[in-house]
């Protein structure tokens, strides 16, 4: 986003260019949040609750969410599964393949910290952010879908208040929803690093 | 057939290969690894065992000097099943494919000589097939270590 970065910083400076800032920012972000494409990816149980969610009974589509499988013309990346190490690196060109602005959403567990397999996983990635920036994580072994549908809104107000040229806000935890299974929220850290653009 | 009854004409058919019944396991007979292609293709290709399917691979890592790797057989024909184990040392273990019997033995074959290191000695491609191409170490050895591996809090 070079271009994009740069013209915010001189308009500010002028008198009277938040104002014209705002109603810019009020349209790139609400066009963002209402057209969320996700990624056609899923990893292990999770993205059974992922299909699941997108599906007729709970409907992604309400949210303007449909499922491309491309990384060229996906918004967003659900991560919905256990990443495994010799997974990882296809995660992260997937991507890497994705096109700016580009969000990622932890779904469960596995993708926040480990999940079950932290002690005893050898081959298990303990969290897909140290990866790739992650911006909403989902807790549940697997979240129940109103779970995710709760972090997909969450994903959409973080958007929302997205400022151009200015770093994205720190990332957020979804708390486990009522549900058959839930695990702690995780230990990962979320901090995101201001070096990684978009 | 059972095993008790497979025995005795193993016995008879390859005198230089050691069999014994198993005493865990009353499906499974015990043998030594020298005779491993040529008892296999008997009991594939004989009409009395016709065990055209191997159901399965896999091994058991038995420390601290001993490593066994299990065959499951079966027969369409007859509808009877036999287990054959094999035991290999642990430090050098290897022991002759069956890829070329059962086409299926090929991926078993890798994955056990990924997850616990038995060299498959004739194997056309024995690569990993699980972990990444670059790992290091079998991981379902009983003495494998990792750094991701941390104890339980309890």
């Amino acid at each position: 986003m070079g271009l994009m970065d740069r013209i915010p910083a001189y308009v500010d400076r002028l008198p009277g260019g938040s104002v014209v800032m705002a109603p810019v920012d009020w349209a790139i972000n609400e066009v963002q949040a209402s057209s969320m494409w996700y990624m056609l990816f899923g990893l292990a149980c999770c993205a059974i609750e992922l299909m699941a969610t997108g599906a007729a009974r709970y409907d992604f589509d309400r949210l303007g969410m449909i499922f491309r499988a491309t990384p060229r013309q996906s918004d967003l990346m659900i991560v919905a599964g256990t990443l495994t190490l010799k997974m990882a690196p296809r995660v992260k060109l997937l991507h890497e393949q994705m096109a700016e602005p580009r969000y990622v959403i932890a779904m469960g567990g596995c993708t926040t910290y480990g999940g079950p397999f932290y002690h005893d996983g050898y081959s298990v990635l303990k969290g897909v952010d140290k990866i790739i920036p992650v911006d909403v994580f989902i807790a549940g072994c697997p979240p129940r879908p109103e779970a995710l549908l709760n972090g997909c809104l969450a994903m959409q107000e973080k958007i929302r208040r997205n400022k151009l040229g200015q770093p994205r806000g720190p990332a957020i935890h979804i708390p486990p929803t009522a549900g058959r299974f839930s695990l702690p929220t995780g230990t990962a850290e979320t901090e995101r690093d201001p070096q990684i653009p978009g | 057939m059972s095993p008790d009854e497979f025995l005795p004409i193993l016995q008879a058919r390859f005198p230089q290969v050691e069999f014994r019944l198993d005493p865990l396991n009353p499906q499974a007979l015990i043998m030594s690894a020298s005779g491993v292609p040529e008892v296999f293709g008997w009991l594939r290709d004989a009409p009395e065992a016709a065990m055209q399917y191997l159901e399965f691979s896999t091994a058991v890592d038995r420390p601290p000097d001993c490593l066994c790797v299990v065959y499951s057989l079966y027969s369409y024909t007859h509808r009877h099943r036999l287990a054959l184990k094999v035991d290999l040392p642990r430090h050098a273990p290897t022991v002759p494919t069956l890829s070329h019997l059962w086409e299926n033995a090929d991926w078993n074959e890798r994955e056990i000589y990924d997850l616990f290191g038995v060299f498959f000695s004739g194997h056309e491609d024995l690569r990993r097939l699980m972990m990444p191409e670059d790992w290091e170490g079998h991981p379902l050895r009983k003495d494998y270590s990792h750094p991701n591996l941390t104890p339980r809090p309890d």
